[in-house]
């Protein structure tokens, strides 16, 4: 090790894979409707493709969890996004191509693409 | 992909390995592979949580849920349910109380609210093997300041203004030992790291060592800075074996990333370290019989001064701290002594981590800022005494240290008020002991450990602790004389007073203790010939009661003949041909039988 530059590397590389473990409640949460519904519709590489996106931007404040299914099976794969001090946001009929536009505008810039949310297919 | 949206953190500490978590892991990963989950969801080993009564421990994070006492079995439902639908299995689901419901992640438990994690604060949180984890939260970065940004007299200084005194018992003053030992003049000096936890009861140091072996190899290459020495030794008990091979491999990636080694942060540093094993013998742990064991001499100590920071390793100058006092260092350089120096009491500054014992609900390892109430330590995060039983008195300090009876429960914790009640912060086991504990037996019992662990050299301790011994042994089988509590005392304080070293000066404490706060039960054995807590067997007495169906099933059992009686008739007991053995009253399934 030569120079604190070289830790700080090897520090931010490992910190988003471990971010979960740290304390702060301020992190963004996407949770992703995981039932057997979820599931069939498609929800994993739903969920996978987070992962990546996450990843890829090297985002360290947002987590990835499942939760079971909320009763609207019609619409699956559904997710959340819930961004502290905001209402919640939850997205439906999500398809792995959607992904990446929901990184970007919702959880990086914290504009929710309004036409992929349940208000928006619902049409209210 | 390296990004996985939940990790399993499965306690591999020696408590839990010992119930089996090296299988649940491997339970884990079959199963979560065969959910098709492994790109999603790691598994990961960390050292110890601390709350060993509820092992094996597993922490499913996002969410925290902290789930105890898990079974290969309960794995495949784990997976199965919160892993891959996202339930929580409620069931398995740590719980205070039977009766709750409400599930609990780490942070909402009494176990830990209380508490204030600084030595531990890796410790369950990361993989011990993995040096990234370590680096990721905020590791070797102590080192890096101290080695670019500060000069050795500026990390003395900081060490000294944050008041952290020695962990390992005495209490002293670790800026100042670094100050010592900086101002001897020599071509070596050696920075050395004991880890000869030998106190029975205590654990804390192996649990470091186990969970987050990085922090002390980091905080012993900014002492090695702040002394002027080139090397360190870890002398580690050889009954310690997770935590030497983990050591062992933290070593390897400290070097491998040149954290360890040659021109260090390119700052001209030169540190290296080195593990020497001992073979598990109590005075070891004293300073100078650990120096001469590292040599590869006897274990045995030799005379103060010359002090270790003027002559010791080698004949070099040499500093040697306890692995938890240097668990706090980094943690002192990054925060500030100021930060450090906030936390605690006046004179011991810090927290200070406890080794919980005994008859106790929530066995385990705790941390708590110095100053917290023992009521707390025991009733809040302790869980209080099991089978409402009543509390009688916690040993802390080990075999060195004294007992502290329930009067004192809401003293402050910290190393002076120990010391003024006759006991001492120790390495800070806590046994703790309830009415059904015989304190005549409790220091017996402490007495038996340093006369086998007395290394034979000085006079005092070898004979001394050996009569001592005796005299108890005659008290709790009945046979005291009037005069021994003087006697106890009398070569008490001769041991204290000429012991060579420490193991044999505070051998006597728990005599002294229990002698102090329970003389009544002394009295009782010698002169009644009666045990109080009706514990020593040699001074019970059998009774059969009329609940006595004369079912003859003690009589059979009764090795020597002693109870008489005929088929559904009442039996008796013979008190001059008993024994004392109790089988017939664990034979009796009326309850018929009593001890008095």
């Amino acid at each position: 090790m030569k120079s604190l530059a070289e830790l700080e590397a090897i520090r931010a590389k490992t910190l988003d894979k471990v971010a979960m473990r740290r304390e702060g409640e301020d992190a963004i949460r996407v949770v992703v409707g995981m039932a057997t519904c979820g599931i069939a519709a498609g929800a994993r590489p739903v969920m996978l493709k987070f992962l990546e996106e996450i990843q890829k931007r090297n985002l360290q404040n947002v987590t990835v969890s499942q939760t079971g299914c909320i009763g609207m099976c019609r619409l699956e794969p559904m997710l959340d996004v819930l961004v502290p001090g905001k209402e919640k946001v939850t997205y439906v009929k999500v398809t792995p191509d959607m992904v990446s536009r929901i990184v970007a505008e919702h959880i990086v810039n914290g504009r929710p693409v309004q036409e992929y949310t349940i208000g928006a297919a619902e049409g209210k | 992909m390296d990004l996985f949206r939940a990790h399993v953190l499965v306690c591999g500490g020696t408590g839990c390995s010992s119930s089996g978590s090296a299988e649940l892991i491997k339970r884990f990963e079959e199963q979560i592979e065969r959910n098709g989950l492994d790109r999603e969801v790691k598994v990961v080993r960390t050292g110890c949580f601390g709350l060993c009564e509820a092992g094996p421990v597993v922490i499913v994070y996002p969410e925290g849920t902290f789930y105890s006492r898990i079974h290969l079995e309960d794995v495949d439902e784990i997976v199965s349910e919160h892993l891959l639908k996202g339930r929580i299995v409620q069931h398995l689901v740590y719980k205070e109380k039977a009766d709750e419901e409400q599930h609990l992640t780490l942070d909402n438990i009494d176990f830990y609210r209380p508490q204030k994690r600084l030595a531990l604060r890796n410790c369950g949180v990361i993989d011990p093997e993995n040096i990234d984890e370590y680096i990721a939260f905020d590791g070797y970065k102590a080192l890096a300041k101290v080695l670019t940004e500060m000069t050795p007299e500026q990390v003395i200084a900081e060490v000294l203004k944050s008041g952290l005194r020695g962990r390992g018992g005495a209490g002293f003053p670790t800026g100042k030992k670094w100050q010592f030992a900086a101002a001897s003049k020599a071509d070596q000096k050696y920075m050395v790291c004991n880890a000869d936890e030998g106190d029975p009861g205590a654990f804390m140091d192996r649990s470091v060592l186990e969970g987050d072996p990085h922090s002390v190899l980091e905080a012993m290459a900014i002492g090695g800075y702040a002394i002027g020495a080139s090397e360190g030794y870890i002398y580690v008990r050889a009954e310690y074996p997770i935590a030497v091979k983990r050591l062992e491999i933290a070593i390897n990636q400290a070097r491998e990333y040149g954290l360890l080694g040659k021109n260090i942060f390119g700052s001209g540093f030169d540190f290296d370290i080195f593990i020497r094993l001992g073979a598990g013998a109590f005075v070891c742990g004293e300073e100078t019989a650990l120096m001469h064991s590292i040599e590869g001499g006897r274990g045995e100590p030799k005379p103060k001064p010359p002090f270790p920071a003027v002559r010791g390793l080698f004949d070099k100058p040499t500093n040697i701290n306890n692995v938890e006092t240097l668990a706090n260092i980094p943690q002192i350089i990054l925060n500030g002594a100021d930060w450090f120096a906030s936390i605690g009491t006046e004179n011991s500054k810090g927290t200070k981590v406890f080794a919980l014992g005994g008859k106790i609900n929530n066995t385990g390892l705790v941390e708590v800022p110095m100053g917290t109430p023992l009521r707390d330590i025991i009733y809040k995060i302790g869980g209080g005494i099991p089978n409402g039983k009543a509390f009688k008195a916690v040993q802390t300090g080990g075999p060195s240290g004294g007992c502290i009876p329930a009067e004192y429960l809401d003293i402050a914790i910290d190393y002076d008020s120990l010391t003024s009640i006759g006991s001492m912060m120790g390495s800070g086991g806590m046994i703790v002991m309830d009415e059904d504990n015989c304190m005549v037996d409790i220091a017996r019992f402490f007495l038996d450990f340093t006369v086998d662990e007395s290394c034979g050299k000085c006079t005092p301790c070898r004979i001394g602790t050996k009569r001592m011994l005796e005299i108890l042994e005659r008290i709790v089988e009945g046979k005291g004389e009037e005069g021994d509590i003087e006697k106890l005392e009398a070569l008490a304080k001769n041991i204290k007073a000429t012991a060579l070293c420490g193991l044999g000066q505070t051998a006597p404490n728990p005599v002294l203790s229990t002698i102090k706060y329970f003389r009544n039960e002394y009295e009782a054995h010698i002169k009644e010939k009666r045990c109080p807590a009706h514990h020593c067997q040699k001074l019970l007495n059998y009774e059969i009661t009329d609940k006595c169906r004369g079912c003859t099933a003690c009589a059979r059992v009764c090795p020597v003949n002693a109870i008489s009686g005929s088929v559904k008739e009442m039996h008796h007991i013979d008190t001059t041909k008993c024994i004392k053995c109790g089988s017939c009253m664990e034979k009796c399934r009326f309850g018929a039988i009593v001890k008095n």
